[in-house]
């Protein structure tokens, strides 16, 4: 017990520890968690009212952002099985920080949930036992199932794994005994939870442009883009400013998983696009309408070209050697382009022209609220909060700074062939 | 905290032990994330002193699945919060679907005007939220009667502009984008303020919830707080829905609404004649919708929006009755389903008189 306690408490001292750079990230997250107190207190009092959503278009901004914070947590899976399905040793190492992004985007997704349902204080309701589960029947049961087990999954391996790392008794055995069935678990999970929020939007039969089967793989897909970028950014700032080695193996092969990823995507948008315009039927007004508007209602124009236009480019970009290669400047800048790419078309391609036509036939654009921006933005400022502390806290660990007083010496881990083994 | 509400806590013994219960579960490592900040808002929900739910409203379970007694009581606890709320003696009934019945709805559009005094009969007795917002569960839709653009200037017109085989603008434009009028919603506007109706250009058709057979809403809802009664009509327990929305994505005909903010319902305005699963009023964050007027029809009654309707396009009845007019209209009339591709066998039907 006592172990847990000083566990805590070294992992904690050294997460909040850095230099002026690291406190300032830390307060401008903090500052904006502040202000969003106040925009969520406003929000949970007086109701959705506050945000733009409207009976035609009921998913707001917290909805298109829980489906993205879903492909970076889906994604994170891209780092750990590397590590122990293809053995590879630069990356086993690397999988537990894949294991925390994934840990901590869902409990955004499902924060930005709680954003998005109108009494989140009957969400007890949901909780078998005392509330009653529309199972087999409703898809958003089958993903809360995913997502909360997905949640506890990676958080059991990652304190396991941490926490033996710590007293200094994480061996191969005990790895071997439990710890890899877990995280052969949450390999397997990950891409499941993406497939299942898929379904929560392609089971809508009405809205025409979900209710497609290239859904999943688009998801998919995109996950594999955009999770890998954001963990390429956190690797190379790890490796900037902390002793853990990252080897540029591990960099190169994430990028060229984010170039696969953004090939998939430009064929999914294709074959999309192909079937739907070619007959140009009923289920085409809604991709019309993102497209080139409706009777001068274009809003959704400039973000469905400019994003494809980001799309393609980046995948022309990371094909070309000298910018995946570039570490300290294209690489990093591509990511962002890539990340944010991504997260755009959540709301401004995917989620918000959906809802026109209406069933009624009528046509409207999303217009958010300055409250819905915050509220947004605080989830993510949460997110990134306890993402930064979790991960610093790892590093400390793994490098072995951080340990327990009567642990055994800390033996260097072998960093030293940058080509990976495949034994 | 008031009286009243001091008063509710100390009686409900059965709803303390829940209480007790949930905390418990929410002392649990495993459902902390799901029941946390639930007690968390239900701390800021109680606290608050505009209290739309009691704190044994808010640990009372699915109305279908309560004993007789706790339906009782739950009951008694409501009319005693609508009557102290909206200043008169509000009656919440709990009187069950008529048995051997299953409820249809037959809607003329030949005789349809377009004047939205169902529209407006609906709000009056269903107790929507009157304004900022209005909601209204019936939409009616105008749409453009025979469209005769077509044009002897336009043979030639569109892409591909010159072919050998003389079919201009197969593909695009021309006469090709000239549009008849047809139940399409293509161009149909459900937002208009015409004083005078009917518009001699359109023809009007109302939507309501078509209270499918096959409800995509039910299917969808996660916690099952809507659900289909034996008399065939899709209610929702107002206590029980948890405001995620589901269902208003599933639905084909756009006919559940949401109560985004608090509803704004004047006391001088509130029908204090309701029904549970009907028109009792409801709180913030929770789905509504067409009952076909559960408080009306459970008792005998016709629907107010058939009451309303000047010209007799609206027809109310019991589809297991061979003499119900209903019955005579499916037999004898030329009658559709709107959107029947959804493969959702509404009980609301449209026909041509």
């Amino acid at each position: 017990m006592r172990k847990i306690v000083s566990f805590a408490a070294d992992f904690g001292s050294y997460a909040i520890k850095g230099g002026p750079k690291y406190y300032a990230w830390l307060l401008f997250l903090i500052g904006i968690i502040l202000v969003g107190c106040f925009t969520a207190y406003r929000q949970l009092t007086e109701g959705l009212i506050l945000t733009g959503a409207t009976d035609q278009i009921p998913m707001e901004l917290f909805f298109a952002n829980f489906i993205f914070t879903a492909h970076v947590a889906a994604a994170a899976v891209l780092v750990v099985a590397p590590g122990y399905f293809y053995h590879r040793k630069d990356m086993k190492e690397l999988a537990v920080i894949g294991e925390i992004v994934a840990m901590v985007f869902v409990a955004t997704g499902i924060t930005f949930i709680l954003f998005h349902m109108g009494r989140p204080d009957r969400l007890w309701h949901m909780v078998p036992g005392i509330g009653f589960l529309n199972f087999p029947n409703s898809m958003l049961v089958y993903d809360t199932i995913v997502l909360n087990v997905y949640l506890f999954l990676n958080m059991a391996g990652i304190t396991y794994l941490l926490y033996k790392k710590y007293i200094g008794e994480f061996g191969t055995k005990a790895l071997a005994r439990w710890f890899t069935p877990i995280i052969y678990l949450a390999i397997v999970w990950g891409p499941l939870i993406h497939i299942c929020t898929a379904f929560v939007l392609s089971s809508n039969a009405r809205i025409t442009s979900w209710a497609t089967a290239v859904l999943p793989f688009g998801f998919l897909s995109m996950a594999g883009a955009s999770g890998p970028s954001l963990i390429i950014l956190i690797f190379l700032l790890i490796r900037k400013h902390t002793k853990l080695q990252i080897n540029d193996s591990v960099i190169d092969l994430l990028s060229t998983i984010i170039g696969w990823s953004l090939g998939i995507i430009m064929l999914v948008f294709a074959a999309e696009i192909f079937s739907v315009l070619y007959s140009s039927a009923e289920h085409s007004a809604s991709l019309k309408f993102s497209m080139f508007g409706h009777n001068g209602l274009n809003g959704y124009v400039p973000w469905f070209w400019g994003t494809m236009i980001a799309l393609t480019g980046s995948f022309i970009a990371i094909t070309i050697p000298r910018i995946r290669k570039s570490y300290d400047r294209w690489l990093p800048v591509l990511c962002v382009v890539i990340f944010m790419a991504i997260l755009i078309e959540k709301p401004m391609i995917l989620v918000f022209p959906a809802f026109s036509p209406s069933p009624m036939g009528e046509y409207t654009e999303y217009q958010p609220t300055m409250i819905e921006y915050f509220n947004v933005l605080m989830v993510w400022a949460m997110g990134f909060l306890s993402l930064t502390l979790i991960v610093k806290g790892a590093i400390g660990i793994l490098t072995g700074e951080v340990k327990h007083h009567k642990a055994p010496a800390h033996k260097p881990e072998v960093h030293a062939s940058t080509v990976p083994s495949l034994d | 905290m008031s009286e009243e509400k001091k008063e509710l806590i100390t009686t409900e013994d059965a709803i303390e032990g829940r209480r007790e219960f949930l905390k418990n579960v929410c002392l649990t490592g495993a459902t902390a994330l799901v029941a946390g900040p639930a007690s968390v808002s239900a701390a800021v929900e109680a606290a608050s002193a505009d209290a739309d739910t009691t704190v044994a409203e808010f640990f009372q379970g699915h109305f279908v699945l309560m004993s007789d007694v706790e339906k009782e009581k739950a009951i008694e606890r409501l009319e005693k919060r609508y009557t102290a709320k909206y200043e008169k003696k509000t009656t919440v009934s709990n009187v069950p679907a008529p048995e051997d019945t299953l409820f249809g709805y037959a809607l003329d559009i030949s005789k349809c005007i377009g004047c939205r005094r169902c529209v407006h009969a609906c709000v009056d007795e269903n107790n929507q939220s009157r304004n900022d917002p209005e909601v209204q569960w019936i939409q009616v839709m105008k749409i453009p009667k025979g469209n005769f653009a077509f044009s002897a200037d336009k043979l030639e017109k569109g892409y591909p502009e010159t072919s050998q085989f003389g079919d201009y603008g197969v593909q695009v434009g021309g006469n090709a984008h000239t549009r008849v009028g047809g139940i399409g919603t293509e161009e149909a506007q459900s937002h208009f303020d015409d004083l005078v109706t009917p518009d001699n250009d359109h023809f009007y058709v109302p939507v309501q919830c078509q209270q499918c057979e096959k409800p995509p809403c039910v299917k969808a809802c996660p916690v099952r707080a809507t659900f289909r009664d034996s008399a065939g009509v899709v209610l929702i327990d107002y206590n029980w829905c948890i405001g995620c929305r589901m269902c208003q994505l599933a639905c084909p005909y756009q006919a559940r609404r949401f109560n985004w903010g608090e509803p704004n319902l004047p006391k001088e305005e509130m029908n204090p004649h309701t029904h549970y699963f009907g028109n009792r009023p409801r709180m913030r964050g929770v789905m509504e919708k067409c009952t076909f007027c559960a408080q009306r029809t459970r008792e005998g009654r016709n629907p107010a929006c058939l009451e309303a309707c000047p010209v007799g396009a609206r027809k109310f009845g019991n589809l297991l009755d061979p003499e119900s007019e209903v019955r005579k209209i499916l037999a004898t009339k030329r009658v559709f389903r709107f959107k029947e591709e959804f493969g959702t066998y509404p009980k609301f039907f449209y026909y041509v008189g």
